[in-house]
């Protein structure tokens, strides 16, 4: 306590120095805050519209491994050449029965897709597409496409066995509106004609240029595969969950299950190695802040040489002199980290609050800003790892002085 | 350098011996401070160190407050011998059985003359709070310092400043004052005044006071007077 008031009494009589390097550490710890603040925040937007847009598992017609050919399996000491793969028709087959088994242990939503790729002409104009089949109320449980719905509505594809959902953009380029009937063709040249009955924008411009639902039925018979599917969506009401799940559904099933994890595996990496570069950042700012406290517990040391060695003639020892000087670069490191999350709330508060303009849509949008207390906890402890360690160095220096060298310095 | 033994003090230790006592300072020509110093003083005793400029009374009230390490030779303090003592035992033996007073007052310039007086109180952590405000309000009294307890030293006399480096040398109630040129930036009133504080601290607490002085009508009225030359003890006489 006595150290720690001789060292306040230091700081408290060079106002205008502790000031300028509280307020170097307020800045470091401010804008490590409000950046913390704004990184974790789009991180979060990005994942939960991440998430949102795509399903949690994904059951796909695809094998992790190549199938064994049958001849293998009787024969495996025995080397094959010139077989031919069986051919098989690709695709989930029973889909109903698939997806009564998984519901039996698996807590969500589900929806069988089937998806192939298809030309679509109105107007004597082309566009390729990818034609997704869907049960649509089903697909409404597993996705948003409901929000993104800007004319007509997806519960109509239920109403209307050839109805079409297209994206606004593709039926701008084609010129079609809604209501108007469009032409698809299949890659084995089957054509069938549907209703426009819905439009929507999601702003990912590969899907509203390109993407179009229409029921699992007619997509079925456009694309020759009655009763097939080639991928189930499952909405999980614990996405945390996804990954034991999916490997689960992958031993169950035989097909691949892909967990939105998986899927994104490089944007998982991306976001780790963005933290990281960010938390260096907001190192090198504190580290800044450091330098100034650095500075100012120098001068302290500089003048109170006398003071040192009045110190240690009274019978203070050299540890004790060393404390106070640490201390009084920490006393500025604390006073700094108050302030500092003072001003790294204010900077979030006002940064949540701005708004601005992403698309020509004139969607406005705000900064996506996450307030957590770990922010200002792992801030504050970097100031104070910081300001310790500045206060160190010349707290060394000073507790090694000689006093009779100062003493007789001064007589 | 001999490494003298610590021993264990008995009763009839002087407070203070050197044996051998010796300080060169190291340089390229190296430089003779203190040599081979043998004497003790006991307790109550009121002792001047004199002699000319440079003849090492300085260098060696250092090294008997155990400010200094002796290149060889060896303090004693009530017959405990000091060379293997760390730092921070020096140190601690300096809070509890020494107190300083410089020629210049020395007193820490943003606290009070009360809280100069309590610091090493407070260091020592022998007294509570209360009683710590106390001791030290009464020896500013005892001082003539009653009317400046809050005064900080920028706003006290040369000698009220003294004064009160006496007072705080004598906070831990020290067996020992070593004083380095107590008066020698004062005026003759304000020597005056030092000089009975410092006889009064004798007379009335039992407390050994040594002090180096120039002023040799105040060394004439101590106890005893030691005089150097070179480093060397040139005399050591007791005066009536």
């Amino acid at each position: 306590m006595l150290l720690l008031r001789i060292a306040s009494t230091h700081v408290r009589n060079r106002l205008r120095q502790t000031i300028v390097s509280t307020l170097g550490v307020a800045l470091g710890v401010g804008f490590s805050v409000a950046m913390a603040s704004l990184m974790e925040g789009s991180q979060r937007d990005f994942m939960t519209t991440l998430i949102e847009a795509i399903p949690h598992v994904e059951i796909l017609d695809e094998k992790r491994n190549p199938a064994e050919q049958p001849a293998t399996a009787l024969y495996d000491a025995v080397a094959f050449h010139g077989l031919r793969p069986l051919e098989d028709l690709r695709g989930i087959r029973n889909p109903t029965e698939a997806i009564a088994s998984l519901r039996e242990w698996i807590d969500g939503d589900f929806a069988q897709r089937l998806s192939g790729q298809s030309v679509l002409r109105y107007s004597g104009q082309d566009i390729g597409m990818t034609l997704v089949g869907v049960v649509p109320g089903r697909e409404l449980k597993v996705s948003k496409i409901r929000e993104d719905m800007r004319a007509g509505s997806f519960e109509a594809l239920d109403a209307t066995a050839n109805g079409l959902v297209i994206g606004r953009k593709a039926a701008e380029r084609l010129g079609a509106e809604l209501g108007d009937t469009v032409t698809l063709t299949s890659a084995n040249g089957i054509a069938k004609r549907f209703k426009i009955v819905g439009l929507f924008h999601t702003g990912i411009t590969t899907s509203d240029e390109g993407l179009a639902y229409a029921p699992l039925k007619a997509v079925q018979i456009l694309l020759e595969k009655p009763d097939i599917i080639n991928s189930i969506s499952v909405r999980l009401a614990d996405i945390n969950d996804a990954t034991r799940i999916a490997a689960r559904a992958e031993r169950q099933l035989g097909y691949k299950a892909v967990s939105w994890e998986e899927a994104n595996e490089g944007l998982m990496e991306a976001f780790v190695v963005r933290n990281a570069i960010m938390y260096t950042v907001v190192g090198a700012i504190l580290v800044v802040a450091g330098f100034g406290i650095f500075n100012i517990v120098s001068t302290i040391v500089h003048e109170k040489a006398r003071d040192i060695a009045i110190l240690k003639s009274l019978g203070f020892p050299e540890t004790d002199i060393q404390q106070i000087f640490v201390l009084e670069g920490l006393v500025i490191g604390v006073l700094g980290a108050i302030a500092g999350c003072g001003l790294g709330f204010g900077l979030s508060s006002y940064l949540a609050t701005v708004k601005f303009e992403v698309t020509t849509d004139i969607e406005m949008t705000r900064l996506p800003i996450h307030f957590s207390y770990v922010h200002y906890v792992l801030a504050c402890l970097l100031a104070l790892f910081s300001s310790g360690i500045a206060g160190l160095i010349p707290a060394r220096k000073a507790a090694k002085l000689n006093p009779v060298d100062i003493i007789r310095g001064a007589t | 350098m001999i490494a003298a033994q610590p021993q264990t003090g008995t009763d009839t230790s002087p407070l203070l011996q050197t044996r051998k006592l010796t300080r060169i300072l190291p340089a390229v020509v190296p430089v003779t401070l203190v040599q081979d110093v043998d004497f003790s003083v006991g307790t109550s005793e009121f002792v001047a160190i004199t002699g000319p400029s440079g003849s090492g009374k300085s260098s060696l009230l250092y090294l008997l407050g155990l400010l200094d390490r002796p290149t060889s030779g060896e303090v004693l303090i009530e017959g405990c011998g000091t060379a293997d003592l760390s730092s921070a035992e020096m140190a601690s033996m300096r809070l509890a059985k020494i107190g300083f007073v410089f020629q210049f007052h020395f007193l820490l310039p943003e606290f009070t003359a009360l809280e100069n007086i309590m610091i090493p109180m407070q260091k020592l952590g022998r007294l509570s709070a209360h009683a710590q405000l106390e001791h030290a309000t009464g020896l500013l009294v005892d001082l003539g310092l009653e009317d400046f307890l809050h005064r900080r030293p920028a706003q006290l006399s040369g000698g009220q400043r003294q004064r009160v480096a006496v007072a705080r040398a004598l906070a831990n109630s020290p067996d020992l004052i070593l004083a380095d040129e107590p008066t020698g930036s004062l005026d003759s009133a304000a020597t005056e005044q030092v000089f009975e504080s410092l006889q009064a601290i004798v007379e009335t607490q039992k407390t050994t006071v040594v002090a180096v002085t120039h002023d040799m009508d105040l060394a004439g009225r101590m106890q005893r007077r030691v005089h150097l030359v070179d480093g060397r003890i040139d005399y050591d006489r007791v005066q009536s």
